[in-house]
């Protein structure tokens, strides 16, 4: 799949944004005024910016209210609506702990709940599509849940929580690398089974329809050399998950919280651009995309 | 909370109104509709009561809208003003346009008409370009039909008087096994693909014989991957086997053919070799009856394939007799051809035994009676189902006109010509040599020329020579070098301008063919020789005029442009006296109309021809007042009478109730307009099949106006007139080949069909692969670049080579090779291809295009990845150590043998773009724009 | 509506022939000119006389080498377009209900003014059956020319897809799959109409004829009484050409 930046920003950044809030709902950390706002204030830039990144990429933003009408089939639909409860929960839970000093726990684990199930629709956009068999596994939620709340973890300053799922997360990530370099195959489907012709022998492109260059190669037909896939893995997990893991290991200090975080975000995006780049559809089967 | 379904309009207007006209897009000539909405062109579809389309269109015809209003339109004359193949032109009036070619033309006219090489290309119109021509007086006149396929035309015409190209088709309602050699698309386009639906609707057996398998033959249920150039090889091995089994049409030969001819067999006679002949000239016969000599159309004959005839102690033996002796010789046996076929020799026995098993267990017959020139009745029609189709990949070889004789001869030897089940003519056809003019080449300063250019010479005395026997021709059609040259030699009349060989010219006039890139031969020679110049400075040609419709490559090269209008703008006839588009059951002719008016400042070119010939005082274009005699094309087609009562078109004559003949009705154009811009002239049942011999089909022809007298006539599977060349070549006769010629015409002018290895001309040993070009399905030549839709499908080609020479050659797909032939190289893109003979390499016809032509960007796929094999092919042979280049062309007709050209591969690194790159030429039209969205209806 | 409808009173598809398809590409054409004067927007062609030209197109014809074990490589031509899948992956994914799929008919159709181009609809069709308009910027796909097969402004004989009405070779086939005495049905079932990647799951309606068995002109046998030459039969000698010709005539 075509890696296109928006949706690695969205997903990368609303991933993080839900998961900070997923802490900061639990109240972790603990805290009020200008700090709580400190908090606030990122996470919704996060999870918002993501948003927004997102409804740019759309082709018609000015009509993207009406992707909240299908929540009781589309997952897209479902997070959007997800998204939105979510940031309006947290949002009011939020003003207590800024404004009022006040810590509406309910409302705050409702949020970090909401939050979670947030992450999990974002998931469930590319897991449900068995057209993109190295998506269409349950490890992908877990992939994205993982990432959200080890991320979350790292930047709400939960040293403890962050190291453990920060390590999980890596773990999921290595898990789903495994799984899903195989998944294609898995899948079944072949030119074979695309031409129906698989019956009757070897079967190999010969002309394509265009010389032309179309939407579905654009988006749909992208590949992404071994090697350099490869070694993006080894960046993705270093950056994501070792290195933010050993500056915590560090004694504390800003520099370096904010160093791992960072590093932590670079990783992420290595593994999100990866996660598109590396996928294959089964559209590029007739285009002979694949071997 | 579901939304409601929402509710769509499913009977939305189509448009406010249809208008019937004919396509442009290929020589086809379907009808389309074209739906107009708010004065514009909404949208093209079939139009379901054509004859030639019954409704469907190919992607070229759906694709019309995008071609006419193409970024790439000419929009009005144009003037060099840079040097010759700059592009650089100023604009300029059509008065000024008209006033530079008459100051050009009037003199040679006056001076030496034949300084005048007019030669139009892809022509729809050439029975009125010619009469142009012929008005003016130069003998340089053809169109593009000696590049293209005169060995499929001039082979069918004067083997059977009627040829496969356009002019005829298989029964494809009754045919139950067909073979198709050597087409990827075809001038019949969509009745190609029509018939090929109704066969495998039926089930009926296609076989496809062709090196590559794409297209039809990728459908065909049996493919034969034949080595390019052998195909007569392996029709002959067919013959062969239908001889050993005895499984031809006796009774059909002897019948219908000059199979039961006698032939002189005095060898010490000048007429030695030719048919004996009555007093009357009519082609004698034994009689099985009598055992007497008799004309072949006596009524009550019976012609006897086994006799022979001994007068004078000299025997006569029959066609037949030196047919079966030729071909039953082991050199045709299938093990003999087999290994240079490339097809193995159980398969060629197994298609001769299913053509067997076909024809004649399978027979069908009509209850439909019918009556035969010898007066005989006959109480039904036998049809032996068996046809057959052929085009380029056959005729394009320097062996292609005996290839086409030779397919012709084993499909009658099957009794399966005008058969039901087998293969028909579409009227004119048929039409026996006889019935079509002589090539003229009388040249009279200011005066008209003798007679039409083109024709159908029947000996020596026919051929287009001067007093000093030198060619009359600028491309020396009507030769000793290619003596049955029927449609002229396009190819060659740029290079012989150049050379000033036979003659200098003054002017050269083209139209609608693109000389300078997919046209010609060596393409960058013939850049060359376009802007080469003389010791004064001078252009050795030295003005060339041109039209066309678009910005092509050959617009750079001109020095006036006269810019036509597109296919929806102008009137066109597709008559009778032409290339109608006529079917086996009836004939018919077209039209087009402006159903839009141009919005540039364009003409219809034949319009042009009106007011030029007015203007150069050209009889047929003047009144006797010498005012201008058609106002424009429209008033030609109406008022034209070739004949009196005929005129190019055979509706609606008179007072709009005579077809055929009648005099000019000035509603005629207006009838075929509501008629939906053609009339279909039906044949009733009885004159449907076996029309050479059918009293009542030569009837309905007369009455039409296709002859003046019933023809019937014998198919020549013995031709005369080649023999009457092998003659002169031994010495007999007044007019003499030139020496170095002679083996060569007693060679291949035999009258009965042999193969020859054209590989060896072309230095086969060395160069071992044949390269090889097909028609996309989806674009026509260079016009189809300048399509937004169609130039996605096909914007570049790559060059397809078999497995076996991928791997030898250690190549990828999208790896680059360089292609090298005796004459040049190129450096292009490969793609892999396992269903191709494996020592064929191919790609698409014409797409590479050059820099800044057609409107397209610089660095557009066509010109930076597209190439042509035009520049590794040349228009003459590999020196041969005599000391003359032979023409790349077949001896006999002079046919340009595109596909024998020979070439090695070899793996090369990946250049910028491919090679040759040429510089760019400066649109006169500027860039298209960089979005389309094409809807009429906001 | 963006969830399926249980099910739809008519199966309307096509069938189409890859025994028969020459790949002319004039369903493509007719397609692309019939889609970009009638429903919704035009059919956008972006660097349309560049160097990088992408246009809309709602059916395209791929081609195909098939290699046996042992044969001849045979090369198929491969139309494609949507499928109008039963079960609709491009329509439970839509967050709009752009997507929808016809209660009355099956067809699967975008309404445009509800589409947000989001490309995901495009992303779950395993087919490539939709693109994004490059200048609309709305999905765009095959509408079973919903526009022609009712359309009473145009006469009978036209009301079916203008890729089918164009067709030349007669490779494509319009009908109702719903029953099974239809053209569509009758063909497909004495065909063997396939499904494309059925491991899909999303059960398409269109159907595809496998190519009929090729090349059995390359085992002999079948055709062996036919080789009998005249001058193998034991003990006959031909006798030159009159011999041959007698022999010839008793054999007719
Ligand atoms: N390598 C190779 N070369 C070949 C062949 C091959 O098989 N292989 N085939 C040969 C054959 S058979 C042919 S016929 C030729 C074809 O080659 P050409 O005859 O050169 O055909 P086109 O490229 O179509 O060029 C015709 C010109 O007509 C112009 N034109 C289009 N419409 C109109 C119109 O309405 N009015 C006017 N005035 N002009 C118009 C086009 O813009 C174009 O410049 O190519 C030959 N060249
Ligand atoms: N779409 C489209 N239609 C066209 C045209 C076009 O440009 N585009 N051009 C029109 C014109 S001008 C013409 S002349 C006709 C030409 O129509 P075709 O005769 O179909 O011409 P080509 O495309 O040159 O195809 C020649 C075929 O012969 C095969 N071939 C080559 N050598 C041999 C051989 O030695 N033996 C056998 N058996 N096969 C061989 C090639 O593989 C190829 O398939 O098409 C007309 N129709
Ligand atoms: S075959 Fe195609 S391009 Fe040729 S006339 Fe017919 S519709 Fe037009
Ligand atoms: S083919 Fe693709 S677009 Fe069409 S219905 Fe099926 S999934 Fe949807
Ligand atoms: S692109 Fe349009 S039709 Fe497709 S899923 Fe998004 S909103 Fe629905
Ligand atoms: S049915 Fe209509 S929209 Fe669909 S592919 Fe055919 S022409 Fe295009
Ligand atoms: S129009 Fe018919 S024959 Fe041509 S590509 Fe389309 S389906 Fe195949
Ligand atoms: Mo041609």
């Amino acid at each position: 799949m075509h890696p296109a930046p928006s949706i690695i920003a969205f997903t990368t950044l609303s991933g993080l944004g839900f998961g900070l809030l997923f802490w900061l709902g639990l109240g972790l950390p603990d805290s009020t005024g200008w700090v709580a706002f400190a908090f606030w204030a990122i996470a919704y830039a996060f999870a918002v910016g993501g948003l927004i990144s997102s409804t740019l990429h759309l082709g018609h933003p000015e009509r993207a209210i009406k992707a909240f009408r299908q929540w009781r089939s589309s997952w897209l639909s479902r997070e959007g609506v997800a998204a939105v409860v979510t940031l309006v929960v947290m949002g009011i839970y939020g003003l207590g702990r800024v404004f009022f000093d006040a810590s509406w726990q309910p409302l705050g684990v409702m949020g970090s709940i909401l939050a979670l199930i947030t992450v999990f629709t974002t998931a469930m956009i590319y897991t449900q599509l068995k057209s993109v068999p190295r998506w269409n596994i349950m490890l992908t939620p877990l992939l994205f849940i993982s990432f959200s709340l080890g991320g979350g973890a790292l930047m709400a300053g939960q040293e403890m929580w962050a190291v453990v799922l920060l390590s999980v997360a890596g773990l999921v990530q290595l898990a789903w690398w495994s799984k899903g370099d195989t998944r294609f195959s898995e899948a079944g489907s072949t030119l074979g089974t695309a031409t129906g012709l698989g019956t009757l022998g070897g079967v190999r492109p010969f002309e394509p329809p265009h010389t032309g260059n179309n939407y579905l190669l654009k988006e749909m037909a992208y590949v992404v050399g071994r090697a350099h896939s490869q070694k993006l893995r080894i960046i993705a997990v270093s950056l994501g998950f070792v290195f933010p893991m050993v500056l915590l290991f560090l004694p504390f200090s800003h520099f370096w919280a904010l160093l791992a975080v960072l590093s932590h975000i670079a990783g992420i995006l290595a593994s999100r651009w990866l996660f598109f780049a590396e996928a294959e559809h089964v559209v590029g089967l007739y285009y002979g995309r694949r071997a | 909370m579901t939304i409601q379904q929402p509710k769509i309009d499913t009977s939305p207007k189509v448009s406010d109104e249809v208008r019937k006209t004919t396509c442009y897009m290929c020589a086809c000539r379907c009808g389309i509709n074209v739906h107009m909405k708010d004065g514009k062109v909404a949208y093209i579809e079939g139009n379901r009561d054509h004859p030639v389309n019954q409704g469907v269109l190919c992607a070229k015809g759906s694709a019309g809208i995008m071609q006419h209003n193409a970024p790439s339109r000419l929009r009005t004359p144009l003037k060099r003003v840079g040097p010759r193949g700059s592009g650089e032109f100023e604009e300029i009036s059509w008065d000024e346009a008209l006033q530079i070619a008459t100051d050009w033309l009037a003199p040679v006219r006056e001076d030496d008409p034949s300084k005048l090489a007019f030669f139009t290309g892809r022509d729809q119109s050439q029975s009125f370009t010619s009469f142009w021509a012929q008005n003016f007086g130069t003998p340089n006149y053809a169109a593009h039909g000696g590049f293209c396929s005169v060995n499929m035309a001039a082979g069918g015409i004067y083997t059977m008087g009627g040829a496969f190209w356009e002019f005829g088709q298989p029964d494809w309602d009754r045919t139950k096994l067909f073979m198709l050699f050597g087409v990827a698309e075809d001038h019949d386009s969509n009745p190609i693909k029509i018939g090929l639906g109704k066969l495998k609707k039926r089930g009926a057996r296609v076989i496809g014989v062709n090196p590559i398998r794409s297209g039809y033959n990728a459908v065909a249920d049996d493919w034969v991957g034949i080595t390019p150039g052998t195909d007569g090889l392996f029709i002959l091995a067919l013959v062969h086997e239908l001889l050993r089994m005895g499984k031809i049409d006796l009774r059909y030969l002897a019948d219908y053919t000059n199979a039961a001819c006698l032939i002189n067999g005095d060898t010490s006679s000048p007429e030695n070799g030719l048919l004996l002949r009555d007093e009357a000239g009519k082609e004698l016969v034994m009689d099985r009856k009598t055992g007497k000599p008799m004309a072949f159309d006596a009524a009550d004959v019976q012609p006897d394939l086994g006799a022979s005839f001994t007068v004078d102690g000299i025997t006569h033996v029959t066609v037949m007799q030196k047919l079966a002796e030729r071909y039953l010789d082991l050199q045709y046996a299938p093990e003999a051809v087999a290994d240079r076929c490339g097809i193995k020799a159980e398969k060629i026995r197994a298609i001769a035994a299913e053509l067997a098993r076909v024809a004649f267990e399978e027979e069908i017959t009509l209850d439909t009676p019918w009556t035969d020139f010898r007066g005989r009745k006959h109480d039904k029609m036998v049809g032996r189902p068996v046809a057959f189709h052929a085009m380029r990949g056959i005729s394009a070889h320097a062996n292609g006109f005996q290839t086409c004789r030779a397919l012709h001869m084993l499909q009658i030897l099957l009794g399966s010509v005008e058969v039901p089940g087998g293969f028909r003519f579409k009227p004119p056809y048929p039409k026996p040599i006889a019935a079509h003019p002589k090539p003229h080449c009388k040249v009279t300063p200011g005066k008209p020329l003798d007679g039409p250019h083109l024709g159908f010479v029947h000996g020596p005395d026919d051929l287009a020579l001067k007093e000093d026997g030198s060619p009359a021709r600028i491309d020396k059609a009507f030769t000793w070098e290619n003596p049955m040259s029927a449609h002229g030699l396009m190819h060659m009349v740029i290079s012989n301008a150049h050379a000033g060989d036979p003659y200098k010219i003054d002017t050269l006039f083209l139209y609608m063919a693109n000389m300078s890139w997919n046209s010609s031969m060596n393409t960058r020679g013939v850049m060359d020789m376009l802007t080469d110049k003389d010791e004064n400075g001078d252009y050795v040609i030295p003005q060339i005029i041109y039209s066309d419709a678009y910005s092509s490559e050959m617009v750079a090269f001109a020095d006036l442009i006269l810019p036509d209008t597109t296919y929806l703008e102008r009137h066109d006839c597709i008559s009778l006296l032409d290339r109608p588009i006529s079917e086996a059951e009836g004939a018919a002719d077209a039209i087009r109309w402006p159903v839009v008016e141009p919005d540039r400042d364009v003409r219809g070119f034949q319009s042009v021809l009106c007011e030029l010939g007015a203007k150069l005082n050209l009889p047929g274009f003047v009144n006797e007042d010498g005012s201008q005699k058609y106002a424009d094309y429209g008033d030609y087609i109406t008022n034209h009478e070739r004949k009196p009562g005929i005129g190019p078109l055979a509706g609606w004559r008179g007072n709009g109730d005579e077809n055929g003949r009648g005099a000019p009705n000035p509603g005629q154009l207006g009838a075929y307009i509501e008629n939906g811009g053609f009339k279909v002239f039906h044949i009733d049942e009885e004159a449907q099949f076996y029309k050479p011999w059918n009293m009542a089909y030569q009837d309905y022809a007369v009455s039409l106006g296709l002859y003046d007298a019933p023809a019937p006539y014998l198919f020549q599977i013995y031709s005369e007139p080649m023999r009457r060349f092998q003659l002169a070549a031994e010495g007999h006769g007044d007019r003499q080949p030139p020496d170095h010629l002679r083996e060569r015409i007693k060679e291949k002018l035999d009258p009965l069909p042999i193969w020859y290895d054209p590989s060896d001309d072309n230095r086969g040993a060395e160069y071992p692969i044949t390269a090889l070009t097909q028609r996309p399905m989806a674009m026509y030549h260079s016009w189809g670049t300048q399509n937004a839709w169609l130039r996605q499908i096909h914007g570049q080609n790559p060059l397809y080579m078999p497995t076996n020479l991928m791997q030898k050659h250690n190549l990828k797909d999208g790896d680059w090779a360089r292609v090298t032939s005796p004459h040049g190289s190129i450096t292009v893109p490969v793609m892999e291809m396992a269903a191709l003979n494996d020592n064929t390499i191919w790609t698409w016809n014409a797409i590479g295009k050059r820099k800044g032509a057609w409107a397209l960007s610089e660095d557009a796929p066509e010109a930076t990845k597209g190439f042509l094999l035009n520049h590794l092919i040349h228009e003459l042979l590999p020196a041969k150590g005599d000391g003359l280049r032979w023409a790349n062309s077949d001896p006999i007709t002079g046919q340009a043998a595109w596909f024998d050209l020979k070439v090695q591969v070899e793996k090369a690194s990946a250049p910028a773009e491919s090679q040759p790159a040429f510089p760019a030429q400066k649109s006169p039209v500027g860039q298209g724009p960089d979005t389309v969205t094409w809807k009429t209806t906001a | 509506m963006t969830t399926l409808p249980q099910s739809t009173e008519k199966k309307l598809g096509l069938v189409i022939d890859l025994d028969t398809c020459v790949g002319c590409h004039a369903c493509v054409v007719s397609c692309k000119g019939w889609n970009t004067e009638n429903y919704g927007a035009p059919l956008a062609d972006t660097n349309a006389y560049g160097a990088d030209p992408v246009g809309t197109f709602l059916n395209r014809v791929h081609s195909y080498e098939v290699t046996p074990e042992e044969g001849t490589a045979k090369l198929i031509h491969f139309p494609k377009s949507c499928l109008h899948c039963e079960d609709a992956p491009c329509v439970t994914v839509c967050p709009t209900g752009a997507s929808y799929k016809r209660a009355e008919d099956g067809i699967v159709l975008v309404n445009e003014t509800d589409c947000i181009g989001c490309g995901l609809c495009a992303w779950a069709c395993p087919y490539g059956a939709r693109e994004m308009d490059g200048v609309e910027k709305v999905m765009k796909k095959c509408t079973l020319c919903v526009d022609r097969i009712y359309n009473e402004n145009l006469p009978e004989e036209d009301r079916e897809p203008a890729c089918v009405r164009t067709c030349p070779a007669g490779a494509r086939h319009f009908g109702d799959f719903a029953d099974p005495e239809s053209n569509v049905s009758k063909l497909s079932a004495e065909r063997g109409g396939m499904d494309l990647m059925p491991e899909q799951g999303t059960k398409p309606v269109n159907k595809y004829l496998p190519p009929r068995p090729k090349d059995q002109l390359d085992e002999v046998d079948i055709l062996a009484p036919f080789l009998a030459p005249l001058d193998d039969a034991p003990g006959r000698d031909l006798g030159g050409f009159l011999g041959w010709l007698d022999k010839t005539l008793e054999k007719i």
